[in-house]
């Protein structure tokens, strides 16, 4: 381990490493004279306020070490790249075997669908915990084409993935601005307050509403919460595989969203029952009694289709913000809708 | 036999946690006993044995229940050791997040949840600065930003641990840790063995049974407040 980082004073190692006061920080350490460094810092702590901490001199050493080892470390992370994700099928409830093996890159969307209840989390459990025909469906995940080590399955440092869940509620209380700060520098984040900026911009791009920098995130709406974290994901997050569970009725602009997700170039898993959704990607996975039953190329006439249906859904989304800004909805919906010349 | 230590503050998400791991572990390791620690009551023992697993429940009472846990841990080993276990998990609380039940040389887990916002990796002593493995939970219910800041904080209070987020209630992330625990080394007697810190020092009138209030009954190990008022920003 690096050990001359104990005899490095603070104001050079904070130079370098600014994040290296935020383990002094944790523990209620504080310094003021620039030339002390950690090992004094640590050494001028009294036995008796350790004991209270439930530290002790020698373990706050090597913790400051090993913290300042995986800082780095997680700054490298977040170059770290992936040029392939490949699903082993295995098999449905039944045993019946899947017979599928697909290979995802950076920037594909896949969606999946299928009723509720027919294992559509499951497969997202299976790609998050790298699955080695470990679960109950037997499924196989490769990462670069190969099986993941226990080390890289395992260690937090390592996850590949994040997670946009349904549930997505937040339970600091902070406003936005403070939020996407305090996730930043724990991503080891150097310029904060760009980052910020640039994920909140971000942010309002997707959401239907605005909401200001200094907005509490307990009042964010569902559809405000929603686009703050997939901005926060596609800016802040080193992870090059985003699982999406089911992201419709949440008032964001949800063709912006992906499209920033891919513009990231990461691999988009997302489950939903949103026919614009499942129609965006160039493959869907169906699944049915916890298997995947097929994987549909979307073709030719479903593309054509879906500008249909981008259209339509404009339109609600105009009527939405007429709604918002306090207008009536009473002009001629059919012709609005362009149902007028069929019902002729 | 394996032991494994497992604390957490209440309702973190401890006895979920060890459930569903124990599902995946019994497939591979056997026989699985538990042993549970509380104060004054606990059902635990009906969610465990639901779970078809062999469980003790140890209620402490008026006694600090770690150091009943200290008194009592080597006992359940011989237990398990009869019962002819493969592997014995202990659970229990550490009420004042200063106690830590963790020994030295055996796996040692501490369980904390998202939901007891971010901050409290750094209230939490040595149950979780000790600990091998940081297990989070309730990781489902919060936005993935904020599972990112709390595994770091977690860190930070513990750079040394493993961390890893199990849902207790699908069990996602259960078999990651039941891999972990496999890594367990054995034991046959805690005898002459060590906790990995000391537990808080007690001793005043007041743990022999002492309800008077006033300076003539603060006899033993008394410690006064120090009254320095909190200056903004510091």
């Amino acid at each position: 381990m690096n050990n001359h980082l104990l005899k490095v004073p603070f104001g050079r190692l904070l130079q370098e490493h600014p994040y290296a006061g935020d383990y002094f920080r944790s523990i209620g350490l504080s310094w003021k004279d620039s030339l002390l460094t950690p090992a004094e810092l640590i050494e001028s702590v009294d036995e008796e306020t350790m004991e209270d901490a439930g530290l002790s001199h020698e373990q706050m050493r090597t913790h400051f070490l090993e913290f300042m080892e995986q800082a780095s470390a997680l700054m490298k992370g977040s170059r770290r790249r992936l040029n392939s994700l490949t699903v082993i099928g295995g098999t449905d409830k039944n045993g019946r075997a899947e017979n599928v093996e697909l290979e995802l890159r950076p920037g594909d969307i896949m969606c999946i669908v299928g009723p509720t209840g027919s294992g559509k989390s499951r497969l997202l459990a299976d790609i998050e915990c790298f699955a080695q025909k470990d679960t109950p469906t037997g499924r196989t995940i490769l990462i670069d084409g190969k099986t993941p080590s226990q080390e890289e399955r395992f260690r937090f440092e390592n996850k590949l993935v994040a997670q946009l869940s349904q549930n997505m509620n937040f339970v600091v209380d902070l406003n936005a601005e403070n939020f996407v700060a305090m996730h930043a520098s724990s991503r080891m984040v150097v310029d904060i307050e760009n980052t910020v900026a640039a994920v909140i911009e971000c942010a309002n791009e997707l959401a239907g509403e605005k909401f200001e920098r200094t907005t509490a995130l307990t009042q964010l709406s569902g559809g405000q919460s929603r686009a703050l974290m997939i901005a926060d994901t596609a800016l802040l997050s080193s992870s090059p595989i985003v699982l999406i569970d089911e992201i419709e009725n949440a008032g964001i602009d949800r063709k912006k969203a992906l499209d920033l997700l891919v513009k990231k170039e990461k691999i988009v898993l997302m489950s939903t029952h949103d026919p614009i959704l499942a129609l965006m990607g160039n493959r869907r996975i169906a699944i049915s009694n916890g298997g995947i039953s097929a994987v549909i190329e979307t073709g030719e006439k479903e593309k054509e289709n879906l500008s249909v249906l981008e259209a339509y859904d404009a339109k609600i989304l105009s009527i939405r913000n007429m709604l918002r800004a306090g207008k009536k909805i009473d002009f001629g919906m059919e012709e609005f809708l362009g149902l007028a010349e069929k019902a002729l | 036999m394996k032991l494994i230590t497992v604390a957490g503050p209440p309702s973190a998400g401890k006895t979920s946690v060890i459930i569903k791991t124990a599902e995946y572990l019994s497939k591979y390791k056997g026989k699985i006993g538990i042993v549970k620690f509380d104060c004054l009551s606990a059902l635990d023992h009906r969610l465990y044995t639901e779970a078809g697993l062999t469980v003790v429940t140890g209620l402490s009472g008026n006694l600090c229940p770690d150091h009943y846990f200290v008194s009592n841990i080597d006992d359940c080993v011989q237990w398990g050791l009869e019962k002819g276990f493969d592997v014995l998990i202990s659970e229990s609380a550490g009420l004042c997040n200063r106690c830590a039940p963790h020994i030295k040389g055996v796996t040692a887990v501490c369980v904390v949840d998202c939901l007891s916002g971010v901050d409290t990796p750094q209230k939490i002593g040595p149950m979780l600065r000790y600990a091998d493995i940081a297990v989070i939970t309730k990781g489902d219910i919060v936005s993935q930003a904020e599972r990112e800041v709390f595994a770091f904080r977690v860190r930070q209070a513990n750079p040394k641990a493993a961390v890893m987020f199990v849902n207790g209630i699908t069990g996602q992330g259960a078999y990651d840790l039941s891999f972990s625990f496999d890594e367990a080394s054995e034991v046959t007697s805690l005898e002459g063995a060590r906790l990995r810190f000391s537990i808080p020092a007690a001793i005043c009138p007041y743990c022999v049974g002492e309800t008077d209030i006033g300076v003539a009954h603060q006899k033993g190990n008394v410690k006064k407040m120090a009254f320095k008022e909190a200056v903004p920003n510091e």
